[in-house]
Order: structure tokens, then sequence, then C-alpha cells
């Protein structure tokens, strides 16, 4: 083995006490992480809707998630849409799809849009992505009618012959839980997305009778239609 | 052989650890190259829930990463750290409760991937029991690793030490950060974080489980086992150092670079991509030294197999740790980011490097372990050679069909309209998912060599009795 050369002073001390060393280590491995992660939380520029308020649904008293319309802003999933963001998590769907549109001329005609910090904010855990071996699936909402997506969804070949996507035959005939999703909605709330008690109570009947491929056709039939973007406004530098 | 440290050291355990990580490497390996047949032949899923991609995938991951790459770190760094301090472990009690901690860990992964219980964090996919086993099981992990350090019986810490010990820090952080989250039942939890927080925090476990688990950690392999097998001191203890800590504090920095043209603020990318440029003089900090503690003793290469497989990693590293910082350059990025490219830089840093040095140390410590020579050296040449040719004919394939996918994505026709649809960009790749699928073929086989021959010379050693012998020996001595 090498021989002690050390250089003494503070490398010295950390190479004859291995408490000091994890505490200097404890300390340099620290600052990155805070550096980058900490002032996410406060900076007001992270989150477009400090500039751009009506990016996010401001509910009215007594109003439920269905009297939201597409455009009003980012809400809270509604029942089944989450129950569908359940099945597409279970599934691993975020491994081949990404849901982050880069500002990119060629995205923006494939696309759409670039996405929002904001239009993620309710999402426990993001489910940006990091590949796509699929197509993006940020604006997906409303691109496709239900049928094609069940259609694509027991079978992807039979509507996109390239496709290398799995077949989900099985979502249509698991059901959907209200009581599960009930539950799921209260630790969504207990995390700070603004579903009202009334919101969840009324969940079980929302989702009475539906299948996880209804789910998941909901889920992605919303997808980047909450909120309604302009053209001419820079939301980001 | 050297029956004397049978008494000295407590290596029943790491006896274990060795054989288990050559176990999963052929697990691990084996989901790999399913699930990349299953891109290039879909019908491959067979419409089965269990073992569609999309569930495999995170079963691949966690597999090589923490039954194979954690193995590894563990019985690594539990031999050279009783051997660097003259020491026995602070607890062999503890250790052996870190060895069945870590394989239960391992099979609630192989139960509950599959069956779609998914947090849905790449590369943190474990449910929220299994994330609180993976804490208690990790620090005891470090806490034995520490307090043996501290009993140690020579007077300064060894650089792998150093090594270890920054990925043990490091990884707590991360795993305890990046895993809060709120159970809503026993099987399903959300991530305390949202949107934008939630994905820098994602990438800053993400890019430092490749960091500090697979860089940091085998880096400490490479420290103790590379100077040990070619019987040369470390080139230069001062580059040693200053790249310990350059590596230590800019490493962490780097996750940022995953999401950059994101939601994530400008500054944040900007940041990370800064820091992981400048991660070139550090990474390569760590080849130089490691290549030239070999020099003067070249000729070595060609007599001694397990060699050759530590320094083609060395090579391999430092090609990875040079086309990452490339990667992370902004208008690189653009084009590389969400394609194969980026699956092919992590396996030539996974399959190159993190395998190559592990396979590297645990044909090393298969002989003293056991106290025989290896059932086959031709064996572990067969194995070197289809590793290499199999990394090689992978990352190929990954940097064609990337490179290809990135500019078909963003290709014009002469009407200013986008040439390709996406899925024209989804049927160019067939052929290059083949190859791939192929090159991850060829490696696994050499996986399997590898099993073959660690278990042939378990096998020997038992039937020689060599390890009662080496006991007995020494004991009498």
């Amino acid at each position: 083995m090498s021989s002690n050369n050390s250089s003494g002073g503070l490398q010295e001390w950390f190479e004859k006490n291995v408490f000091a060393l994890f505490l200097g280590l404890a300390i340099v491995l620290s600052v990155g992480g805070l550096v980058e992660i900490v002032p996410l939380f406060y900076l007001p520029s992270t989150m477009e809707y400090n500039k751009f308020p009506e990016l996010v649904w401001q509910r009215k008293e007594g109003q439920t998630l269905n009297d939201h319309q597409p455009g009003d802003g980012v809400r809270p999933y509604k029942a089944l849409e989450l129950a569908g963001r359940d099945v597409y998590q279970r599934e691993g769907c975020y491994l081949c799809h990404s849901q982050m549109v880069r500002p990119f001329r060629d995205e923006k005609e494939r696309y759409g849009h670039y996405s929002l910090a904001t239009e993620s904010m309710f999402d426990h855990p993001m489910q940006w992505g990091s590949k796509r071996t699929g197509p993006d699936l940020a604006r997906v909402g409303g691109k496709y009618s239900d049928d094609w997506h069940r259609k694509h969804l027991r079978a992807p070949r039979s509507v996109v012959p390239e496709s290398v996507m799995p077949n989900y035959p099985w979502l249509k005939e698991n059901p959907v839980d209200g009581q599960t999703i009930q539950a799921h909605m209260r630790g969504m709330q207990m995390l700070g997305v603004p579903y009202t008690d009334a919101d969840i109570e009324a969940a079980a009947k929302e989702v009475e009778g539906k299948t996880e491929e209804d789910a998941v056709v909901a889920f992605l039939q919303v997808l980047g239609t909450m909120a309604k973007l302009d053209e001419n406004k820079a939301y980001r530098e | 052989m050297d029956a004397a440290a049978e008494q000295k050291y407590d290596y029943g355990v790491v006896r274990w650890f060795t054989v288990m990580a050559a176990v999963y490497l052929v697990v691990g390996a084996t989901a790999g190259v399913y699930i990349a047949s299953e891109l290039a032949w879909p019908f491959l899923n067979f419409d089965i829930p269990y073992i569609t991609f999309g569930r495999l995938r995170p079963l691949h991951t966690n597999a090589v990463i923490f039954a194979f790459g954690g193995c590894a770190l563990m019985a690594t760094a539990f031999y050279s750290v009783q051997r660097t301090c003259a020491t026995r472990l602070w607890s062999n009690k503890l250790a052996w409760f870190t060895f069945w901690g870590w394989n239960l860990i391992i099979v609630a992964a192989v139960i509950t991937l599959p069956l779609g219980i998914n947090q849905s964090k790449e590369y943190a996919e474990l449910e929220w029991p299994i994330d609180i086993a993976i804490a208690v099981v990790w620090l005891s992990y470090m806490f034995n690793f520490i307090m043996t350090i501290h009993q140690r019986k020579t007077s300064h810490i060894y650089v792998s030490n150093w090594f270890f010990l920054g990925m043990m820090v490091m990884i707590t952080y991360l795993h305890v950060v990046n895993s809060l989250a709120i159970p809503v039942g026993m099987f399903k939890s959300y991530s305390l974080f949202s949107g934008v927080q939630d994905a820098m925090i994602q990438w800053w476990w993400g890019h430092n489980a490749v960091g500090f688990y697979l860089t940091a950690g085998f880096l400490g392999i490479m420290y103790y086992f590379v100077p040990k097998q070619a019987g040369r001191p470390v080139y230069s203890y001062r580059l040693s150092v200053i790249h310990f800590w350059a590596l230590m504090f800019g490493y962490v920095w780097l996750g940022a670079h995953h999401l950059q043209y994101t939601a994530l603020p400008d500054w944040t990318g900007s940041l990370g991509a800064a820091v992981s440029i400048a991660m070139i003089i550090p990474s390569w900090g760590g080849a130089v030294n490691g290549m030239m503690t070999l020099s003067g003793a070249w000729d070595k290469l060609r007599t001694d197999y397990v060699l050759r497989f530590l320094i083609m990693s060395l090579a391999f590293y430092a090609m990875s740790t040079f086309e990452g910082p490339i990667m992370s350059i902004k208008t690189v990025n653009a084009l590389s980011h969400y394609t194969d490219w980026t699956v092919g830089h992590v396996h030539s840093g996974a399959l190159g490097w993190v395998a190559m040095v592990a396979i590297g140390a645990i044909y090393h410590m298969m002989t003293r372990l056991f106290h025989v020579e290896l059932w086959s050296t031709k064996l572990v040449n067969a194995h070197f050679w289809t590793a290499t040719i199999g990394t090689v004919v992978y990352i190929v394939a990954m940097w064609v069909s990337g490179i290809m996918q990135g500019l078909m994505w963003r290709a014009y026709d002469e009407y200013g309209t986008l040439a390709y649809t996406f899925a024209e960009s989804v049927e160019a790749m067939h052929p290059y998912y083949a190859m791939r699928a192929i090159g991850g073929m060829i490696f696994l086989s050499g996986a399997i060599l590898m099993l073959i021959n660690i278990l042939m010379t378990v096998a020997k050693a038992s039937s020689e009795r060599s390890i009662e012998r080496a006991r007995t020996a020494a004991a009498t001595a």
C-alpha cells in the first residue's frame, strides 16, 4: 500500500480520526443539495403562477371538481383521473413516456406549448420522465378520441403498427375501488393538494362501476388541458 | 494462500456477499436482456402484467444497482476495511444482520416490483415499507464500517476507506430525503414533494446514486484492489486527496443537468451543467491514479486476467466520465436528452466501469477468501472478452439509435414541416434495439461463465476443505 506521506493539517486529522472524517464528509456532501434544492421551495420565480395567477383554478365556494372547464387553470385530479394516474405509476408508464415538453420548435409542433412547473404542482411525485421510447404525453389530452385510447391500450399495434408498447388488456377487467381512491385522495389532501372533504366524499360514487381502463383514459384525456397557455406570454425566461 | 488471514479477519460474511454478487449479476443482466428484447420484439410481453417492460425495467435497475452493486460494495468494503485497518470487523454479528437484511430487501423487490408495487420515482421505485428497511440495513452497514475503522491498528485511514465512507454518508442523505412520502396504504405512498421540487430531488438522488453508489464506492474498490492485484503502491497520494475532496464536493451538484430545458429554473440546470463539465478533472484524476499505479507493471496484463478487468474498467471509467460532461452541455443535451444515448451512456459506466471493476475484485477475493486457486483461469479470460465485446456492442447500438432519434425528432422537410412522425422514429430503432439485446446477451453469457467458475471454486474449496485447513494451519502456526 502507499506510504503515509500525509500532507498534514486538516487532512492529517481526517486520516487519523474517522469521526472527524465522517463530520467533514457530512458537511461537504450537504452543500450542493442545499444550494440547488432549498431555493426551489421559496424563490417566487420558480412557480409561474406567482406572476400569472390565472394558471391555477380559483375554485369558488361550493364548486365541485366537475365544475371546472378545460382552460380554467390547474386543478387537482378528479377521482377517476387520480385512479388512472395510480395505474400509470403502477405500470411504469413514466419509463417510456415523458410529460415535459421543452421549449424547442420541433417539440412545439409535435407536442404543443412547453410545459410549466405550475402544471405539475399537484403531481406527487412528478411524472416528467427521462426517456421517450414513446412520445411525450404532457399534452396528449384531447388529441385522440376515448375510443382510440381504448383500442391503443388493449393492442397498441392495432392502431400504430410501429409501436413497441405492451398490450394492456387487463385494464378493462379491473374495477376501480372507491374506498382505495378515497384513501389516496386523503393522502394527497395531507400533502397540500386542495381537495375538499366534499370531493373525497363524492369520490366513491364518481368511480363506481368504472374500470382501470376508464381511469387511464380519463387521466390521459386531462393531461395538458387544465390550463390555457397564451402564446404571447413569456412564462419563463 | 494466506492462511493466517482466515484466523485474523471475519471472512465468513464476505464470502457470502461475494458469491451473492455473482448470482445477482446474472439475475440483473437476465432481466436487462429480457426487457431489451421486449423493446425489439414486443410480443415478448405476452400480455402478462408481471413481465411487461414497465414492471420489469425497475426490477432490472434495482437488481443490478442494489442487488449486484450492493453486494459487491458490501463484500469489498468489509473485506478491504479489515485488511487496511489490520483488525476484525467491529461486529461480525452486525455484518450478518446487514447480509440477511439486504438480501431480504432484494427478495422483497423481486416480489413487489413485478406486482406493480412501485412509487414511480426512477431508481427509487421500492415502496415505503421496503424503503424503511433499506435505511435501517444501510445504517447498520455504515455504523459497522465506521467502528471498524475506529478500532484500527494502523495509524492512518487508507484512501479506499475514504471513498467508501463518502458513499455511505451521501447515500444515507439521498435515500432518506428522496423517499420521504405519505403512506396511503400498505403498499402505496405519495411523495412528499411534487412537480419541479420533486424533479430536482429525484435527480439529485438519481445522479448521485450514480455518482456515489456507483462511482465513489467503486473508486473505493479500485483504490484497494488495483494496487493489490498489481502489487504496486498507489501512484500519487496527493492526487488521491485532491480528487477525493473535489469529487465529494462536486458530484452532488450534477443532478440538475438531467433537467435542462425543463420547467426547472434555468439557473439550476445551468449550475448543474457548469459543475458537470468541471467534474472531468477529478474524475480523470481517479482514472489516471489507477492507471499510473500500473506503470512498471504493464507486463502483468499479459498473464493476469483479473488485472485486465481492472484496467479495462478504468478505461471505460475515463471514457464515460468524459462523455457525461459532454452530454451535460446544453446544446448536446438538447439532442441527447430523452434518447437512447442516455441509456448507452449509463451502460458504458455500468457495464464497462462498475461491473468490470467489481468483477475484477470478486475474482481477486475468491482465491483469498476460499484459499484455493480459481477453478478455471481460462474461463476468466473468456469472461473478460465476452464482457468487453458485449459492452462495446451495446454502447455502439445505443449511440447510433440515440443520435438518430434526436436527429429524426428535430428534422424538417423542405416545406418546413416535421420530416418524421414519432412512430417512424420508433420503427427506425428496431435494428439497434435488436443489436443492443444481442450485446446484452454476450455480456450476460460472460456473467454466467463467472457464476459457474465461482460456484465450482466454492465446490473445490469445500471438497479440499481448504477453509478448515487454513483455520487449523493458522491456529497451530
